[in-house]
């Protein structure tokens, strides 16, 4: 029974958390976790302040923020979300930037089979082909555009399957569910799959931009470090991680 | 981008993910009941070694993350896994992105919900009335349909009720091996997770408002069964 004592100073034990330096919440779209991750190991060396990262869907994160999710800073997938954000007050003005521009592939695990120019989208001969929900993520909405640029978004409805994002998209086709899907180049840098098995970077011209934009939220106003995250992000360190991780950057 | 506006516009009024989550569950609930009746008598009547190996597995899906089991179904289903090649060879095709396909999942996930009532049930019973049909010269087939069945009808009942309703309640397994294909996998908890994520609140509402109020009333109904047997009951 006298155990009974050390309950309180558990629970106590378990509701808390030294904070060592300075902590920056950081909500990121799941596209850009990997690289965020290896970013804020860059920042931590450097300042000396720990980025905490959560990855999720942009439009949940989102539903999160507006929720009083305790974020800081916000990447997303694509330039509107931030905007939403920023008209509705729950940013500080002006902070808003693209920090990376996401490029679309057609991958298959297979070799030699997307073919150059994307041929095996005419040729036709697989049963799924997987991209992201349009309605959800920008990587689909600019895989939407190639496919009705090509004219075959309508002779292939009945083949496409959706992923919630652009992972989900991602796992599918690496699974060998879907024979080939239009996935971000960052995803297949990262497991370098880019090397075994063949894909078509789509020519830009063919989607509008995904322009990734960051921004600092309302709970990071006036923090050092988050501000100072935000700044680092266009450092020539983080750039280099970006760039490595297959996306572009503005011009 | 017209296109779209449109389309989500329709959305308001798309009862189709309804639809197939009510079919989804009937099938599965019909299938569970079928294979989780054998199940639940061997289970109840075995002294064999392996009724607790056996137990333990049926009892998996209740603790594991439905993503576990739709990781592993999506690799095993799938072109490289060995259920997948099996569906292959017999000509049948892969099953994720199926209707079947969530169908073999959905009863994956609910079979214990399925299971254990009607496990429990033939247990209550003990072995009395079996041995005095038997005495009456009742065969093996007919104790168990004019006497195990009806005793345990109160199992049954739980079992179909809870097995339905867990199917209805389904996601990340439906989330994993479906591939959100409207009329054939996009289910009505993932349509919510979608309009959540789309920020289309308001549709996310009446269907999540739709799927609060049908959970309540069926454990209303569940509850209020049980109360009834209760006493009524032996």
């Amino acid at each position: 029974m006298k155990y009974l004592n050390w309950i309180p100073v558990l629970i106590f034990g378990l509701l808390t958390h030294v904070a060592a330096a300075d902590e920056v919440h950081v909500a990121v779209a799941s596209n850009f976790a990997a690289p965020m991750e290896k970013i804020a190991a860059e920042f931590a060396r450097d300042t000396g302040n720990m980025a905490l990262v959560s990855s999720g869907g942009t439009g949940k994160l989102y539903a999160q923020i507006k929720n009083g999710a305790p974020f800081e800073i916000f990447l997303s997938a694509d330039e509107a979300t931030p905007a939403k954000l920023e008209k509705e007050g729950l940013s500080v003005a002006g902070s808003r930037f693209t920090y990376a521009i996401g490029k679309l592939v057609l991958w298959s695990p297979k070799p030699g089979y997307v073919g150059p120019q994307g041929e095996v989208l005419k040729k036709g001969d697989f049963r799924h082909l997987a991209i992201a929900n349009p309605k959800l993520a920008p990587y689909g909405r600019a895989a939407q555009e190639v496919l009705e640029k090509q004219g075959v978004w309508q002779p292939l409805q009945s083949r496409l399957v959706f992923g919630e994002n652009i992972a989900q998209t991602h796992q599918f086709v690496s699974s060998g569910n879907a024979e080939l899907g239009f996935v971000a180049l960052s995803q297949i840098r990262q497991d370098s799959a880019e090397h075994q098995g063949s894909f078509w970077l789509v020519p830009q011209t063919l989607h509008a931009p995904i322009r990734q934009d960051a921004i600092l939220l309302a709970r990071g106003k006036g923090k050092t470090a988050a501000e100072q995250l935000l700044k680092y992000l266009k450092s020539d360190k983080a750039t280099t991680i970006i760039k490595r991780y297959g996306y572009g950057l503005p011009e | 981008m017209a296109c779209l506006n449109e389309e989500s516009d329709l959305n308001a009024f798309d009862f189709a993910p309804v639809w197939l989550t009510l079919r989804l569950a009937t099938t599965t609930t019909l299938f569970l009941l079928l294979i989780g009746t054998p199940l639940a008598w061997w289970l109840a009547r075995t002294s064999s070694w392996l009724k607790i190996p056996v137990g333990a597995l049926v009892a998996m899906p209740l603790v594991l993350p439905p993503t576990v089991l739709g990781f592993y179904l999506l690799m095993t289903l799938g072109p490289q896994g060995p259920m997948g090649q099996l569906t292959q060879t017999l000509g049948l095709g892969t099953l994720p992105f199926t209707f079947a396909g969530l169908v073999v999942g959905s009863v994956l996930y609910s079979l214990p919900f399925v299971v254990q009532p009607i496990q429990n049930a033939f247990e209550a019973l003990g072995t009395r009335p079996l041995e005095v049909a038997s005495t009456l010269r009742a065969g093996p087939w007919d104790r168990f349909f004019s006497v195990a069945v009806p005793l345990a009808r109160p199992g049954f009942l739980t079992a179909t009720i809870l097995g339905f309703a867990h199917t209805v309640g389904e996601f990340g397994v439906v989330l994993m091996i479906g591939g959100n294909i409207p009329g054939a996998t996009r289910v009505l908890s993932v349509a919510i997770y979608d309009h959540v994520e789309a920020m289309e609140y308001a549709q996310a509402h009446w269907l999540a408002g739709g799927m609060l109020l049908f959970s309540f009333l069926v454990l209303l109904a569940l509850y209020g069964f049980g109360q009834r047997t209760q006493r009524v009951g032996p």
